[in-house]
């Protein structure tokens, strides 16, 4: 598989007035051909600064990064800007032109590769209809609803048939239907065009929906990568724990009790296991919180459960949990 | 008012919005282009250069202090140079567009820097060059502000053509001080004055206007 980008010790320095902040700390990755690649982390992690290293937005202070074997900080200004043209970006704010009407916005990129104007309406009208908005070519974007504007940013980071497509937050200003709308559009391009799509997040409902791999980015540097299901399963890092666990507060009925989460694939959600755990040992545990979502295709679930306080009861339940093929995890582990 | 008065002032109207448009227009055609530069040279944007921008800058803000009836006085060598004389409307010209023009460079660069730097970050990641970005992206982003901003600098104009008049410019400007300050002739004073006062308002509403209309 051909490697799309590569990151080797990556780190960036902003100075400004004599104070240096680092934003990413010696990052390495790298993004293969056709994956949809998940890159999560709080706000202000440096999600966006590492997004802008890979099509030279921002000059790193030290390490590399290529696209396609090719080391972009050896490139001259002219070239980087052809290399742009294989590499799409869309925004949180869709920065579209507020002036021109959405088929105008669309052709933009086509311009700038300098194709004749007649092919650009063709093309740029091919994309609002991948889109969904054919109808909407000669309305403007203030007109429009956030969801119909990403779309349209999105048809008119297609255009010009780039390699690659950034997406900085696509989502965020989006609600949760508006952006399940989104993502199922960009998982049916990243199919149908066989297109590699680099998404970044704070939020991890949107990694688990369409992401394979993904790497977690904490205070600038990687904490942790891999295959969304194995990091959604049993995430090592204390960043990858907090967005994985989830945020709505546990409410133990004893503070001290101990609180355990259990991850259940495909197979094992559709066991009565919490059933089959009173019947068979006559324990009984509380359950705090528990949701199921679909992560690339199989069911995932997971559960917080609170333990009884008596320690060999704990150990029991948690041996039964595990003998059925649950993953069992400390939630206050340090 | 006598026929003659009459006359005189449907010419100065004519000679007024000659001065006005021409000045104008010469104005645009310097102001713009460094009131571009002004703006991509600043720091943090497309065309950062700190030496350029300082030295516009400082051309710039000399240019603005200045009061108008000083670089009347202070041109009048490089008016007769330039027309070959130092009175009347066509040599009225040079001093106001002279005068104008930091005023719309500084005019310029704040409507462009009114851009969202998201769009020119989109223009980047799109691969197009500075200039390319300037023509394209900002340009078209900053037009209604920059058509409100011409409305204010044709109006200022029309009010520095009226000064220009002191100088043997010719125009309303120049009825208004004959008739009302030597000849006193309140009527024909106060008419100009109202004539004046109109064409500056039907200026800035008809800018508005325009502006408003463009702005999707
Ligand atoms: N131009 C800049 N100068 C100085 N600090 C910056 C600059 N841009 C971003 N930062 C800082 O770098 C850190 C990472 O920013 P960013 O990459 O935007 O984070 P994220 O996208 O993960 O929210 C933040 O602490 C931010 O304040
Ligand atoms: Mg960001």
């Amino acid at each position: 598989m051909a490697e799309v980008f590569k990151l080797n010790h990556v780190s960036k320095i902003y100075k400004n007035d004599g104070k240096e902040f680092p934003a990413l700390k010696d990052v390495s990755l790298s993004i293969n051909e056709g994956e949809i690649f998940g890159i999560i982390g709080m706000s202000g992690a440096g999600k966006s600064t590492l997004v802008r290293t890979l099509n030279r937005l921002e000059e790193i202070s030290d390490g590399s990064v290529s696209f396609y074997g090719q080391d972009l900080s050896k490139l001259k200004p002219k070239e980087i800007r052809k290399i742009r043209r294989q590499i799409a970006m869309v925004f949180q704010s869709f920065n579209l032109l507020g002036q021109r009407d959405v088929l105008s916005n669309v052709m933009q990129p086509l311009r700038i590769a300098g194709i004749p104007r007649a092919g650009r309406k063709k093309k740029a009208l091919e994309m609002l209809k991948i889109v969904g908005l054919e109808d909407k070519k000669n309305e403007y974007p203030s007109r429009l609803s956030g969801g119909q504007k990403q779309r349209v940013a999105i048809a008119r980071a297609l255009a010009a048939d780039p390699k690659v497509l950034l997406c900085d937050e696509a989502t965020s200003a989006l609600d949760p239907k508006m952006t399940g709308e989104i993502l199922e559009l960009l998982k049916e391009i990243n199919e149908t065009r066989k297109l590699t799509i680099i998404i970044i997040t704070h939020e991890m409902s949107v990694v688990e929906k369409i992401c394979d791999r993904v790497a977690i980015i904490d205070d600038g540097k990687m904490v942790e990568a891999g295959e969304v299901k194995e990091i959604f399963r049993a995430p090592k890092s204390e960043a990858a724990r907090k967005l994985v666990f989830p945020s709505n507060p546990f409410d133990p009925s004893d503070e001290e009790s101990r609180l355990i989460r259990l991850v259940f694939d495909g197979l094992a959600a559709n066991r009565p296991f919490i059933a089959e755990l009173v019947e068979q040992t006559g324990k009984k545990v509380n359950i705090l919180s528990a949701n199921t979502k679909s992560v690339g295709g199989i069911g995932y679930g997971q559960m917080v459960v609170e333990l009884p306080k008596d320690k060999k009861e704990q150990e029991l339940i948690i041996s039964f949990f595990k003998n059925g093929g649950l993953s069992v995890q400390e939630v206050n582990e340090p | 008012m006598s026929d003659y008065i009459i006359e005189t002032i449907r010419n100065g109207i004519i000679e007024t919005l000659e001065m006005t448009v021409f000045a104008s227009i010469l104005s645009y055609i310097i102001g713009l282009p460094v009131g571009i530069m002004l703006y991509a040279t600043s720091k943090g944007r497309i065309l950062e250069n700190r030496p350029v921008n300082l030295i516009l800058g400082l051309i710039v803000n000399v240019g603005r202090s200045l009061p108008f009836l000083i670089l009347l006085v202070l041109l009048i060598p490089f008016t007769r140079f330039v027309t070959g004389s130092s009175i009347g409307t066509v040599a009225s010209i040079v001093p106001l567009t002279v005068g104008a023009i930091p005023i719309v460079a500084r005019m310029v660069e704040s409507s462009l820097s009114e851009v969202s730097p998201g769009i020119i970050e989109a223009a980047s990641a799109m691969g197009a060059s500075p200039i390319y970005i300037i023509i394209h992206f900002i340009l078209p982003e900053a037009t209604p502000s920059l058509l409100l901003g011409a409305a204010i600098n044709v109006a200022t104009v029309l009010g520095y053509s009226a000064m220009a008049g002191v100088i043997g410019g010719g125009g309303l400007g120049a009825i208004a001080l004959q008739y009302g300050y030597y000849r006193y002739q309140k009527d024909v004073l106060w008419t100009t004055v109202a004539i004046l006062v109109v064409m500056v308002m039907l200026i800035s509403e008809g800018g508005n206007l325009i502006a408003k209309k463009k702005r999707k």
